[in-house]
C-alpha cells in the first residue's frame, strides 16, 4: 500500500509555479534532488494575437480560404463519381485499370484533403487562440472512495465467506480453472487423424517412379541432362493428382543436375545414388522450407532465396553458409530400361524443415 | 440535472428569436439528454485540454490509419472470398488465363481487374496498414524517449505495446490473404518455424493447416483471424488505450507555466476536435493519393502459391523484415540432438531472442521505476538528453532492431554494393552484437554533451555572431542572454541520484538491494545538473 501512497505537495501550485517535487529523504527511495535554489517556473508569456485577430480584413480572407477549400471537396467528389463511370475497366485495355485507379484517386483525395485542410486552417486561423489551463489531480482515487472501496470488499467477503469458507473458495478456483480444457481439446480436430510425424517423414517417391518435369510432367531422359543444366522435377503423376496436389509437391520437389563425374565428391555409400554424375537433391530448403530455387553451375552451389543458406551440390549438399542446418536430402535415382530417370526409392532423410522427431 | 427541459444554449448569436435549425438543435439535444444523460459526458469531456506538440501526432496517425483500414478492409470484405478451392483463372488479366489458382487469390485479381475503385480499395488498404504498423512503431519510441511511459502511465504502454503486437499480427495475417505465390511462401517460412518448436511443433503445424502445409483450411483460418478476432481486439484496446489517456490526461514539453500539475493546450471543443478531426480526413486524403499514384503488393506478376519456383529478391511488408532478418544472421549447422530429438537452433534461438526481446519492451516501465525508485507521477514529458541512459537503452534497441531489419535485405544489399553475401551477413551480425553497445555509449555522450550546452546557453545565453573589440585590443563575440521565457525549457528539469543501500528492517543488506542500487548507480551516476537560481544570480554578476 505504501507504494501507491504519493504525497504531492497539499497546495497545489498555482500554474505559474514550479511544483514542488517530493521529497521523501530517509523513507521511500525517492530520487529526485530538491533543490531550495531551483530556478522559478516562469509563468504564461504574453499571449500573441495572430493576424487574424488583429486585422479583419485578414480575418475574413480566411474566412473565404476556408469555405473554399470545402467547396473544392465537394467538386472532388463530383469528380470522384465522373471518373468512376467515365473510367470504366475495358477488359481488352490493360491500362484502363490503372486510369480508373488513378482518377477515381485522385478525386477521393481532393475530396478528403479539402475538408481536412480546411478544417485545420479554420481551427488554426480563426477558432479561438489562447491556450487554456486544466490543473491535474492524482490518478488515484480520493481517500474517501478508498476506504468505500475497502468497505464494499470487506462487506462483501463478510456476506459471501469467501475467505473464511475456504474449501468453497478453492473447490471454485479448481473449477473454474478447469473449465477451459475442454475448449482446448475441441481444437483436435483442426486436422485428421493422422499422424503428422509419419506424414513428413514420406513422400511421393517410390522405386521406380519417374522424374518428370515441373510444371508439365513429362519424363526426363538421362540423355536430356545435359552438363551445367538443372531441372525443376516432380515426381510422376504428381501433375495429374486430383487431391493434395500441392501438399505433395511440397515435399517431392526436386532439383536434378549433372556435373561432371570427376568434380562429383561422392560418399561411397552413396555412390550409387547418382546416375553418371546426375544428381537429385529435394528441393525443399532444410532451414524452413522454401524451395531452393538459384542453382550456381561454376561453383556447384544452390541457394535459396529465402535466407540465403548455401548448398554444396558437389558434396552432398552440405551447408556451406546461411542458417540451415542439414543438408538438402538426396534421392537416390537410376534409369529405367527405356532410359528414363526414375528414383530407387523414397528419401532416405525427412525434407523440409528440422522437427523434433526427425530423427526418431 | 439531466432532466432539466431547457435547450443548451447556443451561443452568443441570435439569442433573441431562435431560428429553427437552433430550435431543432435544442429539441434534439434535450430529447437525446433525457435519455442517455449525454451532457454529463459533454460537460466533462468537452472542454478537456490537449497539448499540443509535433510529435504527439504519431498516435494520432495511427488511430486514424487504423480507421482508413477498417473502412477499407470492410470494402474489400464485400468482394473477396477467402475459399481454397482450386479453380481456373477467367479474368481478364491475360497472362494468368487458364491457370489453376484458388479461390482466394481469384477473387482478389477480381478486385483489382474487374470492380472499379476495386484495386485502389486494394491499394488503400495496404498502405494503410504499411503507415499503421510505421506510425504505432514511432509513436511508440516517442512515448519512450520522453519518459511519457512512468507512472502514470504504465499500464498504458502496456496496452499500446499490445497494440503493437496486433499491428504486426493483422498484417501478417493479411498479407497472406490474397493467397499468391510471396504470401505463400511467408506461410512456409512460419510453417517451418512452428515445426521447429521443440515437442509439440510438426502437430501444431498439422492442426493450424489443419493438413499437411498448405492444406486448404489456412486462408479462411487467416481471414477470420485478420477481419474479426485480431479487429476486434485491436477495437477494444484501443478503447481502453483512449480512456487511460483520458484519465492520465496527456503528457506535456516543459514550458513556461506548464508545471507537473497542469495541462496547458486546446480545449476539445471545439479546436482540438476541429484540428484533430481535420487531421484524419489529411491522412485519410493522403492514403488515397499515395494509392492512386504508387502501386503496392501487385499480386498479379506473382502468380498463384506454389511451393516449387520463388523469385530471388522478394521483400516481405517492412514490419515482418526484422523477424526475416533474424533468422538469416543465424551461423549455419545449429540442430542439436538430444536423445535422438532434435532442436533446431538456428531457428529457435532468433525466435527466442525476439520474444525477449519484444518482453524487454512490454516491461520496460517496470524495469525502470524499480532501478530509479521513482514513485512520483511525471506528467512533463522528459528531453531524451535529460534521461541519458534510458535514451542510450532506448538507441541500443534501434540499431538492434535495425540490424536484424537491415539482414532482411542482405541479398539486396549485396547485389545492390557489389559486396559479397557474406560480408553482409557478417557485417550484420556484427551490427546486432555489439552495435547496441557502441550506440549506447555514443548515445550516453552525446545526451550527456548536449545537457551541458544547455547549461552553458542558460548561464551565458547564445552567441550572436557578433564581434566586438573590447578596449585592450581584444575580440570577443557578444553573447545574449536567454530571457525567462525561452531559459525555462533549458532549466526545467529534475535533477536525479541513485539509491543509496539501506538495510532492511532486520539489518540485512539483501542482494538484491545491491543489484538495485548497482543498477541504480548505473542509470543516474553520470549526469549534469540543472542550472540553479543562484548560478544565475552570480552569473549576472
Ligand atoms: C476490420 C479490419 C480489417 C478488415 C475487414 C480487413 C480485410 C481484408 C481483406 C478482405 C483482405 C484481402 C483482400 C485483398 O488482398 O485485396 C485484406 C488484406 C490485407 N489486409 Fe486487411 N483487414 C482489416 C484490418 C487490417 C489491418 C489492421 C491490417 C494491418 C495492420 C491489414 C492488412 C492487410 C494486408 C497487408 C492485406 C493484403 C492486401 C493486399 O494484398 O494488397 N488489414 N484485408
Ligand atoms: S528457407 Fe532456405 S534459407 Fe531459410
Amino acid at each position: 500500500m505504501a507504494d501507491i501512497h504519493d504525497d504531492r505537495d497539499e497546495a497545489v501550485a498555482p500554474s505559474t509555479e514550479v511544483a514542488t517535487v517530493d521529497d521523501h529523504s530517509a523513507a521511500a527511495p525517492a530520487t529526485a534532488v530538491v533543490r531550495a535554489d531551483r530556478i522559478p517556473n516562469p509563468g504564461f508569456p504574453p499571449h500573441r494575437p495572430r493576424v487574424t485577430d488583429l486585422d479583419p480584413k485578414k480575418e475574413k480572407q480566411a474566412e473565404r480560404t476556408i469555405s473554399a477549400l470545402f467547396l473544392l471537396s465537394i467538386v472532388g467528389s463530383v469528380l470522384a463519381v465522373v471518373a468512376y463511370f467515365a473510367f470504366p475497366i475495358d477488359q481488352a485495355n490493360p491500362g484502363s485499370v490503372r486510369l480508373n485507379n488513378l482518377f477515381l484517386g485522385l478525386g477521393i483525395t481532393l475530396a478528403l484533403l479539402g475538408v481536412g485542410i480546411g478544417a485545420v486552417h479554420w481551427s488554426k486561423a480563426l477558432m479561438h487562440s489562447h491556450e487554456e489551463v486544466e490543473m491535474r489531480h492524482p490518478t488515484r482515487g480520493s481517500d474517501e472512495s478508498r476506504t468505500k472501496a475497502v468497505e464494499i470488499f470487506s462487506q462483501a467477503n463478510k456476506e459471501s465467506g469467501f475467505t473464511r469458507r475456504s474449501l468453497v473458495r478453492n473447490t471454485l478456483i479448481g473449477a473454474v480453472a478447469v473449465t477451459p480444457i475442454p475448449a482446448v481439446v475441441m481444437f483436435r480436430d483442426l486436422a485428421g487423424d493422422d499422424d503428422p510425424v509419419a506424414l513428413l517423414k514420406q513422400t511421393m517417391w517410390d522405386e521406380g517412379v519417374r522424374l518428370c518435369r515441373d510444371p508439365s510432367g513429362t519424363p526426363i531422359r538421362a540423355a536430356d541432362v545435359t552438363i551445367g543444366s538443372a531441372f525443376h522435377v516432380i515426381p510422376e503423376g504428381l501433375a495429374e493428382l486430383e487431391y493434395h496436389r500441392i501438399e505433395e509437391k511440397a515435399k517431392a520437389a526436386v532439383l536434378l543436375m549433372r556435373l561432371p563425374v570427376d568434380e562429383l565428391n561422392e560418399d561411397p555409400a552413396k555412390a550409387d545414388w547418382s546416375y553418371d554424375g546426375i544428381v537429385a537433391y529435394s528441393k525443399i530448403c532444410t532451414h524452413v522450407g522454401c524451395p531452393v530455387a538459384l542453382y550456381e553451375q561454376q561453383t556447384h552451389h544452390l541457394l535459396c532465396p529465402c535466407h540465403q543458406s548455401q548448398f554444396d551440390v558437389a558434396n552432398h549438399c552440405e551447408v556451406i553458409f546461411g542458417p540451415a542446418a542439414r543438408p538438402l536430402p538426396q534421392l537416390p535415382i537410376t534409369v529405367d530400361d527405356e532410359g528414363f530417370l526414375v528414383a530407387r526409392s523414397d528419401f532416405r532423410d525427412p525434407v523440409g524443415p528440422t522437427f523434433w522427431e526427425i530423427n526418431r | 440535472m439531466s432532466t432539466t427541459t431547457t435547450a443548451p444554449s447556443a451561443g452568443t448569436a441570435t439569442q433573441a428569436a431562435p431560428s429553427t435549425g437552433m430550435r431543432f438543435t435544442g429539441w434534439a439535444a434535450n430529447y437525446i439528454d433525457e435519455r442517455t444523460s449525454a451532457s454529463t459526458a459533454v460537460k466533462t469531456l468537452g472542454r478537456k485540454i490537449f497539448p499540443d506538440h509535433w510529435s504527439f501526432m504519431l498516435g494520432e496517425v495511427a488511430l486514424y490509419s487504423f480507421i482508413v483500414i477498417l473502412i477499407s478492409g470492410t470494402f474489400l470484405t464485400f468482394f473477396f472470398d477467402p475459399s481454397m478451392t482450386e479453380v481456373e483463372y477467367s479474368g481478364s488479366y491475360v497472362p494468368l488465363q487458364g491457370i489453376p489458382m484458388s479461390v482466394a487469390y481469384h477473387t482478389a485479381l477480381d478486385i483489382s481487374f474487374e470492380i472499379r475503385g476495386g484495386l485502389l480499395m486494394r491499394q488503400v488498404h495496404h498502405w494503410a496498414a504499411l503507415l499503421f504498423v510505421a506510425s504505432v512503431a514511432l509513436h511508440m519510441l516517442r512515448v519512450f524517449f520522453t519518459g511519457a511511459f512512468r507512472k502514470p502511465r504504465e499500464l498504458n504502454w502496456v496496452i499500446g505495446f499490445l497494440l503493437f503486437v496486433m499491428a504486426m499480427a493483422l498484417g501478417f495475417t493479411g498479407y497472406s490473404l490474397p493467397d499468391d505465390m510471396l504470401s505463400g511462401n511467408g506461410l512456409r517460412i512460419i510453417d517451418g518455424m512452428i515445426k521447429g518448436i521443440p515437442v509439440v511443433g510438426a502437430w501444431i503445424s498439422y492442426l493450424f493447416f489443419g493438413d499437411e502445409f498448405p492444406g486448404t483450411q489456412i486462408i479462411q483460418r487467416l481471414y477470420i483471424l485478420h477481419i474479426m478476432l485480431l479487429p476486434a481486439i485491436t477495437i477494444a484496446l484501443i478503447g481502453v488505450h483512449m480512456l487511460l489517456l483520458i484519465v492520465n490526461k496527456h503528457t506535456q514539453f516543459a514550458a513556461p507555466g506548464r508545471t507537473n500539475d497542469n495541462v496547458v493546450g486546446a480545449p476539445v471543443m471545439p479546436t482540438f476536435a476541429a484540428k484533430a478531426g481535420g487531421f484524419f480526413f489529411i491522412v485519410f486524403g493522403f492514403i488515397v493519393l499515395i494509392a492512386s499514384l504508387f502501386t503496392i503488393n501487385p499480386i498479379w506478376n506473382y502468380g498463384p502459391y506454389d511451393p516449387s519456383p520463388v523469385s530471388a529478391g522478394t521483400q516481405p511488408d517492412w514490419y515482418i523484415g526484422w523477424a526475416d532478418g533474424a533468422l538469416r544472421l543465424m551461423p549455419p549447422n545449429l540442430d542439436w540432438v538430444i536423445f535422438g530429438y532434435t532442436l533446431p537452433m538456428g531457428v529457435l534461438i532468433p525466435t527466442v531472442v525476439m520474444l525477449v526481446f519484444l518482453a524487454l519492451i512490454a516491461v520496460y516501465p517496470f524495469l525502470e521505476a524499480w532501478v530509479t525508485g521513482d514513485k512520483r507521477e511525471h506528467h512533463i514529458a522528459e528531453r531524451p538528453r535529460n534521461a541519458p541512459v534510458r535514451t542510450g537503452i532506448g538507441a541500443a534497441a534501434v540499431v538492434f532492431y535495425c540490424g536484424l531489419w537491415a539482414a532482411a535485405s542482405s541479398d539486396l544489399i549485396a547485389t545492390h554494393f557489389r559486396v559479397t553475401l557474406e560480408g553482409v551477413i557478417h557485417t550484420l551480425q556484427f551490427i546486432t552484437v555489439v552495435g547496441p553497445f557502441i550506440a549506447y555509449w555514443i548515445t550516453k555522450r552525446v545526451c550527456l554533451a548536449l545537457q551541458r550546452k544547455d547549461r552553458e546557453m542558460a548561464l551565458h545565453g547564445f552567441e550572436t555572431g557578433r564581434i566586438v573589440r573590447l578596449p585592450g585590443g581584444e575580440y570577443i563575440e557578444v553573447h545574449e542572454q536567454l530571457d525567462d521565457y525561452e531559459r525555462w525549457k533549458l532549466v526545467a528539469h529534475d535533477e536525479y541520484q541513485p539509491l543509496m543501500i539501506r538495510p532492511d528492517d532486520n539489518g540485512r543488506i539483501t542482494v538484491r538491494q545491491r543489484v538495485r542500487a548497482g543498477l541504480s548507480r548505473w542509470f543516474f551516476e553520470d549526469r549534469v545538473a540543472p542550472v540553479t537560481q543562484r548560478e544565475i544570480e552570480a552569473q549576472k554578476h
